[in-house]
């Protein structure tokens, strides 16, 4: 039961907001008005895309996605119409401009960043772990016994 | 101690990135409580051409009113306000007086933008509150006001002589943002 329910949920919500009437008779062009649809954010609520939000501006919008594609445009003419009108905010994904780019290489900048400085301190830290080592003159024998106790008292902690 | 200091220098880029973190949200933050809407879009379509469009006219209008539409190619020759309003936006209703004074004076043309809405609750609506509009358009399906780039009503648009969007104002118009913006703006437009 609980399964059922959760599958007409999941099915109505990959529906969207997308009325039966509004769907294009040539699927592959439907299937590529939902594409543009889903790409489109709506203007009035601002989080959604067009294709889910019930908002009648959305809905005015998703009919002149499909008129467009029924007209023959192609999907980048169909999203390039709506941010001459809109600006790229209509973008749910942004596209990669001059303006843009701190948006898309900033992640990677900081992961590059925070990379580079766990490796100079991991470095550091190996170096000054080799020095106390040399420093402590244990022998090879005296190591591995040192090694069987710790082991030990750690199973011993464990248990 | 430079020695030290220079060899920590990257634990301070942490520091610095939430500081200009800080400083930008802090910044946002601040203009929205000084009453910037933080939903507005920024307007592309601005020194451009009015978007071509021809729509039909209002039909039941009162005697004396206009019976054209709205074409792009007969906005041009003078400054004109562009309103888009529907008889269901109760913002519209805000700053109607005001339009009605605007047309009163006849300073410069109103033409009305009648979106989303019954040509007879359009016509009802303006029966009741005033007719301000030279030219009014019906816009049943958003195709307008989307090659306008409308989000919400009301939004009025300011068209040069040459037919090019010179301002858009989002919102109800008061009086201050006439005297301020609206009327100075259409003045330098004027040969």
């Amino acid at each position: 039961m609980m399964r059922l329910v959760l599958v007409l949920l999941l099915a109505a919500s990959s529906a969207g907001a997308v009325n039966p009437n509004e769907r294009l008779g040539d699927p592959a062009q439907e299937a590529r008005a939902r594409e543009v649809s889903k790409a489109l954010r709506c203007v009035v609520c601002q989080n959604e895309t067009i294709d889910e939000s019930s908002a009648e501006l959305a809905k005015d919008m998703r009919l002149l996605v499909r008129e467009r594609i029924a007209a023959g445009d192609s999907n980048e003419q169909v999203v390039n119409y709506m941010v001459q009108r809109y600006g790229d905010f209509v973008l749910l994904k942004p596209r990669f401009t001059a303006e843009t780019l701190a948006l898309w290489l900033g992640p990677a900048l900081l992961l590059g960043i925070g990379a580079l400085m766990a490796a100079r301190r991991l470095r550091r830290a190996g170096a000054q772990a080799g020095v106390t080592q040399a420093a402590a003159g244990l022998s090879a024998e005296e190591s591995a016994e040192l090694n069987k106790l710790m082991a030990k008292t750690n199973k011993d902690q464990r248990s | 101690m430079t020695a030290v200091a220079a060899k920590r220098w990257p634990f301070l880029v942490p520091l610095l990135v939430v500081a200009a973190l800080v400083g930008i949200f802090g910044k946002r933050l601040l203009d929205v409580q000084q009453g910037a809407d933080p939903r507005l879009l920024p307007t592309v379509l601005l020194q451009t051409p009015f978007p071509e469009m021809d729509l039909p006219p209002l039909p039941g209008r009162a005697q004396g009113k206009g019976t054209l539409g709205i074409k792009t190619s007969e906005l041009k020759g003078t400054v004109s306000l562009v309103n888009v309003w529907g008889s269901w936006c109760v913002a519209c209703l805000a700053e109607h007086p005001l339009l009605m004074e605007l047309a009163k004076s006849d300073d410069v043309p109103i033409h009305g933008i009648a979106w989303r809405d019954e040509p007879t609750a359009s016509a009802r609506w303006l029966a009741q509150h005033g007719d301000p509009y030279a030219r009014i358009g019906q816009d049943p399906r958003s195709h307008a006001a989307i090659a306008l780039g409308v989000t919400g009503a009301p939004e009025t648009f300011v068209v040069d002589a040459a037919g090019v969007i010179r301002y858009k104002h989002i919102g109800p118009i008061t009086p201050e943002i006439w005297r301020d913006t609206l009327q100075p703006l259409i003045a330098s437009l004027r040969p």
